[in-house]
């Protein structure tokens, strides 16, 4: 009979072939980067009227047409305003014993700059015509100030790089518990230098 | 050497049956670390290089803009101005609402305060135009913005 007949082996030579058809398909309709980015978050639209700043805790950045950077009305090369930002920011120059002390700053305390870094406010402005480049590059460095300074308490009070614990706290793999206490430490760190990074245009008194 | 040519003879057939099992491991790899690409990109799309980048994990929480000058064959119709690209259509500034707040609408209302908006801007366009989007993001308040960028040192931009 037929049956007692042995089943032929399929011919698994051509498999080869087909699986290489699928790669390539893959490599064609797929792009390997994953997207990567500056965070930030625009300030709602609510019309409430301004709040007076003293002028001594605004460090106003701008951007004209020709993508020079000015920084408190004297211009600057970028790679110095990361320097820049991180002394104005960390400077601290609130009297000790008074409530706006800044006990972990590290600053010159000079008494024309920022009181704390919780009242310190970056301003920065673009012209229109100023390329988007340039204004990412200008984000970045302002940012990167903002880093450094969090790294530094970070690796002070937790023994651990903030932009690593942020890292860590949105990696899924990290366990629940581990995410509860990392939570608690970035915020201790955000708010001891908070991001205040405004946009919106800040006039200038008088 | 003695017996060197006798192995010359006899050099056996390499065996090619672990051959599909190695062009499938090369698949699954390519299948996992990829994205699917979702839209043609109408505009030129050279992002701008900075450092002090966050991943922009989920895709299913990203909204995409993308801004920049008509591409080449494009630019004939279209004109050489930077563009507003949403899905895959040309659009202008004011149509910038109401296509998130569309694409907000397909979004599971779990996850929809959680969607960031990609903004994947060609680093030669002006900033105007990209104050103009997040002026429209603002009237809509979807405020979580993510200037896209390439890995790399911002000074070269």
């Amino acid at each position: 009979m037929d049956r007692d007949r042995k089943i032929p082996e399929v011919n698994a030579g051509s498999m080869a072939d087909i699986a290489f058809l699928l790669l390539i398909f893959f490599l064609v309709a797929t792009s390997i980067e994953t997207d990567v980015g500056l965070d930030r978050k625009l300030p709602p639209n609510d019309t409430s009227p301004p709040i007076p700043i003293a002028e001594r805790n605004i460090f106003r950045v701008a951007l004209n047409k020709n993508n020079e950077l000015f920084v408190e009305d004297g211009i600057m090369q970028l790679k110095d305003l990361q320097a820049a930002a991180i002394a104005f920011l960390d400077n601290g120059a609130g009297t000790i014993g008074s409530k706006e002390y800044c006990d972990y700053c590290q600053g010159e305390r000079n008494a024309e700059s920022s009181e704390n870094p919780d009242k310190a406010i970056i301003s920065f402005n673009s012209d229109r015509e100023a390329s988007y480049g340039m204004y990412v590059s200008v984000q970045n460095e302002l940012t990167s100030a903002y880093n450094t300074l969090r790294n530094r308490e970070a690796v002070r009070l937790f023994n651990q790089d903030y932009v690593s614990m942020e890292k860590a706290y949105y990696a899924p793999e990290t366990a629940v518990e581990a995410k509860i206490s990392l939570k608690k430490n970035i915020e201790q760190i955000r708010q001891m230098f908070p991001m205040k990074l405004i946009e919106a245009e800040t006039h200038k008194k008088g | 050497m003695k017996n060197s040519r006798e192995t010359r003879k006899e050099i056996p057939a390499i065996s090619t049956a672990s051959l599909p099992d190695i062009v499938f491991m090369i698949l699954f790899f390519f299948m996992t670390v990829t994205t699917i690409k979702t839209n043609p990109l109408l505009v030129d799309n050279n992002l701008p290089k900075a450092d002090q980048v966050k991943n922009l994990e989920k895709k299913d929480r990203v909204i995409e803009i993308f801004v920049g000058k008509p591409s080449q064959e494009l630019a004939k119709t279209f004109g050489n101005e930077p563009k507003i690209q949403l899905d895959n259509r040309l659009a202008n500034v004011n149509e910038v609402g109401p296509y998130v707040l569309a694409e907000l609408a397909k979004k599971p209302d779990a996850i929809r305060n959680l969607v960031t908006v990609s903004l994947k801007v060609d680093k030669d366009v002006n900033v105007g135009i990209v104050s103009d989007i997040k002026q429209e993001l603002r009237k809509i308040n979807t405020l979580k913005v993510n200037y896209t960028t390439y890995q790399g040192n911002s000074l070269e931009n």
